[in-house]
């Protein structure tokens, strides 16, 4: 069963697909056709990034009008309606369609495989299902905006009984809540999937504590889904129920209990949010490793800490609804601080990993010192948001709006963006521009402070959010236009990002199997992976094999020579077939340790 | 919506002679202090006696007890809160934003220092480690240690807001609806009532708590004074009762805060804390009012 490799002098090895690849390969569909009937996790992977990312890029421009409209009192420039529904479509584009799909229907998709050397996802049709349900979440949601009474208008949250049909009796409504639901299922079938591969497929050596940390987050965030988003799915359900077929759950008039949907939103609606964080915070301690050139500091310590950041998140919903009065106020107060301490074990961790290294500033690694410096802004707000008094004060007002944004644009965008100007040349054999993508981050951090510290000072001040207009006597024009200002910067920093895929496009720069010196299993195949991702693997001996395999003096545990049975040390096609077959994954798993025993 | 409206708009503004138009006082007014707030005394409650973490502990807790005993500390931006319930929110606040300033300069510090510090210099291959229990343990222990003390001056603040006064000066129904407030002083006969930029009213009497018992006709709605730092959903089938005990005569404005459908902009409210004997005459000569024209107050 065992897979080992001799190390070839040259430090990494060729693949040499020519010669491996089995012969069903030669037909392989290409262009639009195989977009379509793929179920190749890095195919499938692709089309999820970047349908997220023109989902992004949509929801984007639907926050520079909500900013064009604040940047003057009493301004006009859209009516009151028109701005519910750009505020409601840009919180649920940019959270339901882009950041979760990004993180794990995007990067987990093709990057959970290649960091445990597997061929592909446990389930490859599933895998596709979940993306053609996104697309069509996507479709359909935003589809609600050719309806005669326009796109959803009652906020991401959809609060009952606003949401129910006697106050939202539009068509927008029912299309916004399908999509969720179907996303919602796409979400559920992408976690079982995650689990199962990262369960049954890893690669013979590649035991649980030497799978590198965002395969490890992703696995976290796998069975955060399954425990969130059924409920979600559920409470949607309901409400169409309530709006379709006089269910009454969540109406007072029929007996229902409104502040039931709050429960449930937010039941799922946290864990949501390390839903969408986790992911980017594994990509993270996967760019400060390789561009400090030392192991992850704590790894596992890390792993604990998202284990202990996920098992919280499940009890702590109920701190968006302190100012209901109907929940019990410590409970959910204690349980907010405490998530604090793993979050900051992560920090102290990310920064033991920096400390004494050899520090290169790539667009990557800037991109991940920008998630440091940025989250921990919106970090800290929020641990003042946790104090119910003090969220008593400030919430729903552009406190809470600082504060989230902080938080998400610091995951989403500064360590997503990050691991996508890392990854890129893995998913694709092209490098993107190093300029470009400095300018791209430096113009996007200046932007981000200028766009959210006057958003706290607003907030303080007492403009609430999701209001339309403000009166022009209430001082706040001038923090408005600044933070109008900062908004204008970070969007326009997209069209360098944009220039940059265009230019690798036209001219592209090869950038090899390795081109950042990386550590984890995944700089060990080619650049693009051919199918099924590996013709051989390097012995897997702790969480950086590749890193192992260039530094063999640093190996953390020294291994027992190896005896290796002659005809297994070096492997043909028949190795290599074994591999891409599906169904040989499971035992290969089960055998684990077997690479170290000899 | 089923409420009736009539508008004698400028009724109002005779009956409420303004003392203080600016909503937030500058000076804390530490004569109506309440006497029953322990919110003086030192926190001891926390202890530990790790001699890795004491030292740590010792700051955290000499700070932040330094700071809630403290009038001087900066407001943060923060509203300094015109009820004596704000008013504690704003202390906890001038606290808390000190030991997140302090917390945050330190990893910044650190953060920066390693970006600074260790740019890379050569090709050589820098020590590789792994991990130091030790140090893991204290950075896991000292934040603990620290959450638990704000969460402990948490919860005392929480509690005082909270408290509702055995007897109220005056009790008001607050019925929030799509798009306007109506303020039902129902002992008393007077109610007020407006929609949107109507800017309805809610007389109170300076210096006396003033219990509100809040309900929603609707949709979900927020209650929300700025000066007053304090917000309170107003939901359909959920009765919430708080009070308000504002320390500064003046007008305060008011504004729903949670979304609740096209209009929620412009669903506006003030109110007016005047001296009690003011309050009293105000209420006499409403109901009066009310009960020839058979109308309520905008
Ligand atoms: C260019 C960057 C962005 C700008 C300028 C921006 C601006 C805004 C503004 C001004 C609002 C408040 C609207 C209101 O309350 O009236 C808002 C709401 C929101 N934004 Fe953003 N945003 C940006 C990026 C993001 C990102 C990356 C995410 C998530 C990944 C996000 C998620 C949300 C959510 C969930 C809401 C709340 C919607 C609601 O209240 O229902 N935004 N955004
Ligand atoms: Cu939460
Ligand atoms: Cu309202």
């Amino acid at each position: 069963m065992t897979i080992l490799q001799e190390r070839t002098e040259s430090g990494l090895p060729h693949p040499e697909p020519a010669r491996h690849e089995p012969a069903h390969h030669a037909a392989r569909p290409s262009g639009f056709y195989e977009w379509v009937t793929s179920t190749d996790h890095k195919v499938i992977g692709k089309n999820y990034m970047y349908t997220s990312l023109v989902v992004f890029i949509a929801a984007g421009i639907m926050a520079l009008i909500i900013r064009a409209q604040l940047v003057q009192p009493n301004n006009t420039l859209v009516t009151f309606q028109q701005y519910n529904e750009l505020f409601t479509m840009h919180g649920s584009l940019m959270l339901y369609l882009f950041a979760g799909p990004f993180a794990f229907g995007g990067f987990a998709n093709i990057l959970v495989p290649l960091q445990i050397g597997a061929p592909d996802m446990a389930f490859p049709r599933l895998n596709a299902l979940s993306y053609w349900l996104y697309l069509s979440g996507v479709l359909i949601m935003c589809g609600g905006f050719l309806t005669v009474g326009g796109a959803a208008d009652f906020g991401w949250v959809s609060y009952a009984p606003l949401s129910g049909s006697l106050y939202s009796p539009g068509t927008g409504a029912d299309m916004w809540i399908i999509a969720i639901v179907l996303t919602g299922f796409s979400a559920i079938f992408t976690g079982v999937n995650l689990l199962t591969t990262i369960f049954y497929l890893r690669a013979p050596g590649m035991t649980m504590f030497r799978v590198p940390l965002f395969t490890w987050t992703m696995l976290i965030t796998g069975l955060l889904i399954l425990l969130a988003f059924p409920v979600l799915g559920a409470a949607m359900i309901m409400l169409f129920a309530d709006r379709h077929f006089g269910a009454h759950i969540f109406t007072v008039a029929g007996g229902g209990v409104p502040v039931l949907w709050q429960n449930l939103f937010w039941f799922w609606g946290h864990p949501e949010v390390y839903i969408l964080a986790l992911p980017f915070f594994g990509m993270v301690s996967e760019i400060l490793p390789v561009f400090s050139k030392k192991p992850i500091f704590g790894y596992k310590g890390m792993i604990f800490a998202t284990i202990a950041i996920a098992a919280l998140s499940t009890s702590v919903w109920a701190h968006h609804m302190f100012t209901t009065g109907v929940v019990l106020l410590p409970f959910f107060s204690l349980m907010s601080y405490m998530i604090a301490v793993p979050t900051g074990i992560k920090f102290f961790n990310w920064i033991g990993t920096m400390w004494r290294g050899q520090l290169s500033f790539t667009v990557p690694m800037l991109f991940a010192i920008g998630f440091l410096l940025c989250f921990l802004s919106g970090g800290l707000s929020g641990i003042l948001l946790a104090s119910p008094p003090i969220d008593f004060a400030v919430h729903d007002t552009y406190f809470v709006v600082a504060h989230f944004h902080q938080v998400l644009v610091a995951t989403v965008v500064f360590a997503g963006f990050g691991g996508f100007y890392f990854w890129y040349p893995k998913f694709t054999g092209r490098m993107l521009r190093s300029g470009l993508g400095k300018a791209h981050f430096w113009m996007l951090f200046v932007g981000f402070w200028l766009t959210y510290i006057p958003m706290y000072a607003l907030g303080l001040d007492g403009m609430p959010r999701r209001e339309a207009t403000y009166a022009a006597g209430r001082g706040w024009t001038m923090l408005n236009e600044i933070s109008s200002a900062g908004a204008v910067l970070m969007g326009l920093s997209f069209v360098f990002w944009l220039i940059n895929l265009w230019i690798s496009w036209r001219n592209p720069v090869a950038a090899g199997n390795d081109p950042w010196d990386g550590q984890s299993l995944e700089w060990y195949t080619t650049s693009p992976p051919p199918p099924h991702n590996y013709y051989k693997l390097p012995p897997i001996r702790s969480e950086r094999p590749v890193w192992d395999m260039k530094h063999p003096e640093h190996l953390k545990v020294h291994q027992p020579e190896i005896h290796v049975p002659a005809g297994v040390a070096s492997p043909g096609p028949g190795a290599a077939s074994a591999i891409s077959m599906p169904d040989a994954g499971g035992s290969r798993g089960s055998n684990s340790e077997s690479g170290e025993g000899g | 919506m089923a409420f009736p409206i009539f508008l004698p708009a400028t009724r109002i503004a005779r009956l409420v002679p303004v003392t203080a138009t600016t909503p937030e006082a500058r000076t804390p007014d530490t004569s109506v202090a309440r006497p029953d707030r322990p919110f003086e005394k030192p926190a001891s409650a926390v202890s530990t006696r790790s001699p890795a973490s004491r030292l740590a502990v010792l700051v955290t807790i000499v700070g932040t007890a330094l700071v809630m005993t403290s009038c001087t500390l900066p407001a943060w931006g923060a509203k300094h809160g015109a009820t004596l319930q704000g008013h504690d929110t704003f202390k906890l606040w001038q606290g808390l934003v000190l030991a997140a300033i302090i917390v945050g300069a330190i990893v910044y510090g650190l953060i920066l220092w390693s970006v600074f510090r260790y740019r890379r210099k050569s090709d050589a291959i820098p020590r590789q480690f792994h991990e130091h229990t030790a140090l893991e343990v204290i950075w896991t222990a000292i934040p603990l240690l620290i959450v638990l003390v704000v969460f402990f001056f948490t919860v005392k603040t929480e509690n005082n807001v909270d408290a509702l006064a055995p007897h109220p000066a005056v009790t008001i129904k607050v019925t929030a609806f799509q798009w306007g407030w109506k303020f039902a002083y129902e002992h008393d006969g007077v109610t007020v009532l407006g929609e949107t930029l109507q800017n309805p009213e809610m007389v109170l009497p300076v210096g006396e708590a003033a219990r509100i018992v809040l309900v929603s006709a609707d949709v979900v709605h927020g209650f929300y004074v700025d000066a007053f730092d304090f917000s309170r959903y107003a939901q359909p089938g959920v009765t919430n009762r708080f009070d308000l005990t504002v320390r500064h005569a003046g007008v305060y404005q008011g504004q729903c805060s949670d979304f609740c459908g096209l209009y929620h902009t412009e669903m506006l409210f003030r109110v007016a804390a005047v001296p009690p004997a003011q309050f009293r005459a105000w209420l006499a000569s409403t109901r009066h009012y009310e009960s020839i024209h058979h109308t309520y107050i905008t």
